[in-house]
């Protein structure tokens, strides 16, 4: 299977591949996929006055995991939180042109900023309870 | 650098022919074309030798006479062949099979189509661990024979994990209780001493791509002594004494025949010299890289066969990474099911670990500097992939992955 020249372009240069301290209150943290499937992909967000500063991810998986993670977290760097709720993994899928055996790597990068986000809101919600 | 990118380190999949080999076929295309079926005239006549001498030179090299050598298309037509075909003609004897959980799929699916046909199929597991991991053992074998097994069908070594199962003693075992032995020996033969006789095979599937031959060509060995019978699967002009019909591939035999011969003059030094290669690389990974892990048996491997788990990197990534060396991977992603290797799953190596594994295949043409250069590239991949892997993160953190509960339930 031949991969786009996106997802190579992605995968030879990843953006944003880092941690972020995942106790600051300021980080929410997705963690999705398991080691037994072949794909995990922790992807972070750093968010300041409900818009994402920054981003960071680390992915185990094949390259079209890796490029899509990559890709988001390019994506969502300047949006709104609610803006990068939005995000749809058909978005990503079109831009890497995956083939449908790869969906689920799109998938997977979707689930991944939702979890991020979802984790951030929960740390803000409990502050402010 | 004196060699060409990208290297070639598949030798399981398939080999490249031998220029010996091509040198041998050229004749056989264009001037000496005749169907070796074609009794009455010189064309014919020079096909048939040709194809006779190929059939001796395969023989020879597991031991059997020219006559007990079926052509074929490949070994995947051997196999069905040889199964089917002694499954139908031997039903009044009994209707039990006995194989391998590792097994090519061309046996396994086989085996499963006969299942729904109303044959009874015992799939053995292979063991777990410790020297004899990946193989099937004798007294394995001897267990699961009942009455009825009429047919026992094993690998000589397995395509994936190199794994060399104790074929001649399982051989003793079958024969003990009467039953035929059917060994897949695509693998194993022209890489480590097979003997139909020492081994007590009955039928045996062999194929001229994974031995330096072209491909498009493989042969059943089908005993004479005593008589083995199986039933044609392939209906027609009753080629190959009725047992396989379809006018024969002369050049391919001819190519499989001298890439035989080559085997058997060359096997003994050429298996040394592959193995010091196949440890170099081993070697070389291990000192570099924590956390690797080989499948299957060391002791009883072929000489070129390496499987490794490199933990916490995905198979299909690193195959994306190491792009100047073709290797293969048990990872899901290799193939449309999305499930790892059943060959390892089958070692009890969990999913996991399956995901990450990969195999390099040494061959007649790897030389010790690609070795080099291969290492190089690996150790470069799996450092520059672990860098961006959670999981490998989590381990250097001292988190224990088993303890985590993974969000996602599908694949």
């Amino acid at each position: 299977m031949a991969y786009s020249e996106k997802v190579i372009e992605h995968y030879e240069h990843p953006r944003n591949v880092g941690s972020m301290d995942k106790n600051s209150d300021e980080v929410g943290t997705g963690l999705v996929g398991a080691p037994a499937c072949g794909d995990v992909m922790k992807l972070q967000i750093r968010v300041e006055d409900g818009i994402i500063k920054d981003a960071k991810f680390k992915t185990f998986g094949c390259g079209s995991a890796i490029a899509s993670s990559s890709l988001v977290t390019e994506w969502v760097k300047g949006m709104s939180v609610d803006q990068a709720a939005l995000l749809k993994n058909s978005q990503i899928a079109e831009e890497l042109n995956l083939p449908p055996v790869k969906i689920h790597c799109s998938v997977l990068a979707e689930d991944a900023i939702k979890a991020a986000i979802a984790d951030y809101k929960a740390k803000q919600a409990k502050r402010q309870a | 650098m004196t060699f060409k990118i990208p290297i070639f380190m598949d030798n399981h999949s398939t080999t490249p022919m031998d220029p010996r080999v091509l040198e041998a076929m050229l004749p056989f295309f264009c001037d000496d074309f005749g169907n070796a079926a074609s009794r009455n005239h010189a064309f014919g006549w020079k096909a048939e030798q040709a194809a006779e001498l190929a059939r001796d030179q395969v023989g020879a090299l597991i031991g059997a006479s020219g006559k007990e050598i079926v052509w074929t298309s490949g070994a995947t037509e051997a196999i069905n062949l040889a199964i089917k075909g002694v499954a139908e003609f031997y039903k009044d004897k009994g209707n039990h099979i006995i194989t391998g959980q590792t097994e090519h799929k061309a046996t396994l699916d086989t085996c499963k189509r006969l299942e729904k046909q109303g044959y009874h199929v015992t799939y053995l597991p292979v063991r777990s661990s410790g020297e004899h991991a990946g193989r099937i053992m004798p007294e394995d074998v001897e267990a699961a024979m009942t009455d009825h097994t009429v047919l026992v069908a094993l690998m000589l070594a397995n395509n994936e994990i190199g794994t060399v199962h104790p074929i001649n003693e399982i051989g003793a075992v079958v024969k003990k209780r009467g039953a035929l032995f059917f060994v897949d020996a695509v693998q194993g033969v022209g890489k480590i001493p097979f003997d139909v006789n020492e081994s007590k095979a009955d039928l045996v599937a062999l194929t001229g791509h994974k031995m330096y031959g072209p491909k498009g060509i493989g042969a059943l060995y089908v005993r004479r002594k005593p008589r083995v019978r199986v039933v044609a699967q392939i209906d027609g002009g009753g080629h190959e004494r009725g047992m396989r019909s379809g006018t024969l591939n002369v050049p391919g035999i001819v190519g499989f025949g001298r890439a035989a011969e080559i085997a058997k003059a060359e096997m003994a030094t050429e298996s040394v010299r592959i193995a010091g290669m196949r440890d170099r690389l081993r070697d070389k990974l291990f000192a570099a890289l924590p956390e690797v892990f080989i499948n299957g048996s060391w002791e009883h491997r072929l000489p070129g066969n390496l499987n490794i788990s490199f933990a916490f990197v995905e198979g299909e990534g690193l195959m994306m990474a190491m792009k100047d060396v073709a290797v293969s991977s048990g990872s899901a992603c290799t193939s449309a099911s999305l499930e790892p290797s059943y060959v390892l799953r089958a070692l009890g190596i969990g999913e996991e670990l399956a995901h990450t594994s990969i195999r390099f295949g040494i061959g007649r043409f790897n030389t010790d500097e690609e070795i080099d250069y291969v290492a190089n590239h690996t150790i470069e991949a799996v450092t520059k992939l672990r860098d961006l892997s959670p999981l490998w993160e989590m381990h250097l953190e001292g988190v224990d992955l088993k303890s985590i509960v993974w969000a996602a339930a599908e694949h």
